[in-house]
């Protein structure tokens, strides 16, 4: 009986790669900032200085996880624009009549379509393809480097499948690329969803450019950070201030920056075994439906589980499993905006069909066997219905 | 996002399934977009009505919604009739789509306009 009630009330949270709810503890060192200590950190009085206070604790706590000095932390209002800033910013500092960047296929939105954007007579950009298991290979990656590249960006997990692309590899290449080079290629990398479990050691990663987020690592909504290293010569996006160091300009979101700034410290990298081990097991028991496909390769972060099933289109399924109380997200966008599906699938080598019938499973510091019980349990049934609706 | 009575619709549709001895099959969509789907139709001869109607549809929760609404809006019509059902009564009928779903409704008319552009040749 008690079984019963404890399925009946379960809504498991299983869409952690899209957003994390908010640690207890960074919450509680945010609400002073919220009420009385609502400061100006620009400002000489004391209130404006103990806001002042307040972000520079947050920026030290950022440099010493990311192994940086604090004058290579900024804080921006998103990891958006934080990948804005690496790409839009760098461009714009860069005196140069043509330049040529380097990216990836399947890089989150906020690179590509900023790529997209810039893309002109004298910007040009290369889009390196990955293999079946979501990497690129660094043979592309140096063959197409040119005389004008002065920019390379390759994400550090892959939010949709959750490929690891070997970021400490790339960066030592590119470092001894740059000792035969006069003009020195910068090195951004788009590290939102590895910050909970991979090395953001920026020295040992060899990159210029790194970016975080800090909703996804149980912080607020509204905060992003980009590292830039010393002598990268970025100009801002944002300008009216001297805030962050002259490159963003705007009254700081102290009590948001404060909140990323604990999140950083709780990131905890002991928490993977345990979700590795959840992950393998719902892999394991999903593929064993007839008619599934797993689409994350081998070598990916422990969090994100991207599958395919035959004979369903998986804005449905999400529907469905919503109606149970399970959250989870799809590489399906079956809008008139963008009809075509997912691009990272679709670059690993997935059909269109097998696009569309994509969802991602991703857990995270809360996620129980019990929730992943209940999703094996929904998932079959749920198939089942819409393929009886299909036909397929 | 969905009205209640679009997820209504998607939840329990009422019209799916294969229809073996269909006279008229209508298909529309494609991989592209993601939405396949096809319509069977059995017509009365005398009348020219649609007797029965079913529909096999993969696709997302407002194009299995317009598949099940648009065999509730077309039975019982005749040909002519069925014909002149427009994506927008599709629509209005689930008490509206979402405006990024309304292509969903426009394939559904599509696919019994198919169908029924068979039965003139």
């Amino acid at each position: 009986m008690h079984r019963i009630i404890l399925v009946n009330n379960m809504k498991p949270y299983l869409d952690y790669a899209s957003t994390t709810p908010i640690n207890k503890e960074v919450l509680k060192e945010m609400e002073p900032y919220l009420k009385e200590e609502y400061g100006n950190p620009s400002s000489l009085h004391e209130l404006g200085r103990k806001a002042k206070r307040a972000i520079d604790k947050a920026r030290k706590r950022a440099a010493k996880f990311l192994s940086s000095d604090e004058e290579e932390i900024i804080f921006t209002g998103s990891a958006s624009e934080s990948n804005n800033t690496a790409i839009r910013g760098l461009v714009k500092g860069i005196k140069q009549e043509k330049i040529h960047i380097i990216t990836t296929q399947i890089e989150h939105k906020a690179v590509l379509e900023t790529c997209e954007d810039i893309e002109s007579e004298n910007i040009e950009v290369t889009y390196l393809p990955v293999n079946k298991e979501g990497l690129i290979k660094i043979d592309d990656l140096t063959a197409s480097i040119k005389p004008e590249t002065r920019l390379i960006s390759v994400m550090y997990v892959n939010n949709e499948m959750g490929a690891i692309q070997p970021i400490k590899e790339i960066g030592k290449k590119i470092e001894e690329i740059n000792k035969e080079r006069k003009d020195k290629i910068y090195f951004h990398t788009d590290a939102v969803q590895a910050a909970n479990w991979l090395d953001c050691n920026t020295k040992e990663l060899k990159v210029d450019l790194l970016t975080l987020s800090s909703h996804k690592i149980y912080g607020p909504k509204g905060v992003g950070l980009l590292y830039i290293k010393k002598g990268t010569p970025i100009k801002p996006l944002i300008t009216g201030g001297a805030q962050e160091w002259k490159l963003r300009a705007g009254t700081e979101n102290v009590s948001g920056i404060v909140g990323m700034g604990k999140a950083i410290e709780l990131i905890q990298k002991n928490t993977n075994k345990k979700i590795e081990f959840i992950k393998s097991k719902l892999i394991e028991r999903v593929l064993k439906i007839p008619g599934s496909q797993l689409n994350t390769p081998k070598q990916s972060a422990p969090h994100i589980a991207n599958f395919s099933f035959k004979g369903v289109e998986g804005e449905g399924l999400l529907i469905l499993l919503d109606d149970k109380g399970i959250a989870v997200s799809t590489g399906s966008a079956c809008t008139s905006v963008s009809l075509s599906p997912s691009h990272v699938l679709m670059a690993m080598g997935s059909s269109e069909l097998e696009a569309h019938s994509s969802i991602r499973v991703s857990l995270g510091n809360q996620t129980t066997e019990e929730e992943i019980e209940y999703f094996l349990k929904i998932l079959p049934e749920s198939l089942k219905k819409l393929r009886r609706i299909s036909g397929r | 996002m969905y009205s209640k009575k679009v997820l209504n619709h998607f939840n329990n549709p009422k019209f799916f399934g294969k229809m073996k001895d269909a006279d008229l099959i209508g298909k529309a969509g494609n991989p592209r977009c993601g939405d396949l789907l096809t319509l069977y139709l059995k017509i009365d001869k005398k009348t020219n009505k649609i007797k029965d109607i079913k529909f096999e549809t993969l696709g997302c929760a407002a194009a299995i919604a317009a598949s099940d609404m648009i065999c509730e809006l077309a039975k019982g019509k005749t040909l002519e009739e069925a014909r002149n059902i427009t994506f927008r009564d599709v629509s209005n009928s689930l008490g509206k789509l979402p405006p990024l779903k309304m292509h969903c409704a426009q394939l559904v008319t599509e696919a019994l306009n198919d169908a029924i552009k068979k039965y003139k040749k």
